[in-house]
């Protein structure tokens, strides 16, 4: 069995598109696939409203940087032609039409194929993102975890 | 090396997985998800419209170990034909 590795760096919705539907078939052909999730990439994991109150304390500058990044994945903007969010409105209405999966759809796919997914903490605190606002069954780790998985993967990708 | 249209379709009662409809990557995802449940040996169809599946669907069966059996087009839906082989 192979293993791929991505980091899911951007938070755009056509971006998280690529991670996703590549994670998803490397997993549906038999791949062992991890995704690393720093920066603007942590806004696919945000759940709408947090499980609690933030275990950890946020400045003003944090609080402000989380309060500006999305609460769903269906809610980030494209990397092109995004016009205020009407690009993607209109983007995922000619997915519908021709039955692609939504972001959510397939984060829902990758979690069925056990996918795993690692939050990076470095830059959840620098986005001010608490683990309270993230959705549940993810790993938090760091840079080490990373490389320690991408030296066991076959392909290693930076999106 | 693949079976001709008149190979593929006298196989008795294949396994159908219907991808018809679904862009990538819902076709290798049907046929991952469908495969568990066919005997080693028995052959198994994917019905899919997204062309891409005829690439893609020989590619999924030379990664996993199955064996490719070919395809065919009919009334606007892609036939694909593989044999479990492991």
């Amino acid at each position: 069995m192979a293993k791929k590795t991505i980091i899911v760096f951007s938070g755009e919705y056509d971006r998280l598109m690529a991670a996703f539907i590549i994670a998803n078939g490397a997993a549906a052909m038999d791949d062992d696939v991890t995704m690393f999730f720093t920066f603007w990439g942590l806004s696919a994991l945000r759940r709408t409203t947090p499980s609690g109150p933030p275990s950890k304390q946020k400045s003003g500058l944090q609080t402000a940087f989380s309060a500006m990044l999305p609460k769903s994945t269906e809610k980030a903007g494209l990397s092109k032609f995004n016009f205020g969010g009407a690009g993607r409105f209109m983007m995922k209405k000619v997915m519908k039409a021709e039955n692609v999966m939504t972001v959510a759809e397939l984060l829902a796919t990758a979690r069925e194929q056990g996918i795993k997914l690692i939050a990076c903490t470095m830059s959840m605190d620098v986005l001010g993102i608490s683990k309270e606002e993230l959705i549940d069954d993810i790993e938090y780790a760091g840079v080490a975890t990373y490389l320690g998985e991408a030296d066991e993967a076959n392909v290693n990708l930076f999106i | 090396m693949t079976a001709s249209v008149e190979e593929l379709k006298s196989i008795a009662s294949p396994v159908v997985v219907d991808a018809r409809g679904v862009s990538c990557p819902g076709p290798i995802l049907a046929a991952k998800k469908q495969i568990g449940g066919v005997a080693v040996g028995n052959v198994m169809e994917v019905l899919a419209t997204d062309s891409g599946t005829l690439k893609d669907i020989p590619a999924w069966c030379r990664k996993m170990g199955h064996d490719f059996l070919g395809s065919f087009e009919e009334a606007g839906s892609i036939h694909l034909f593989l044999r479990k082989s492991k």
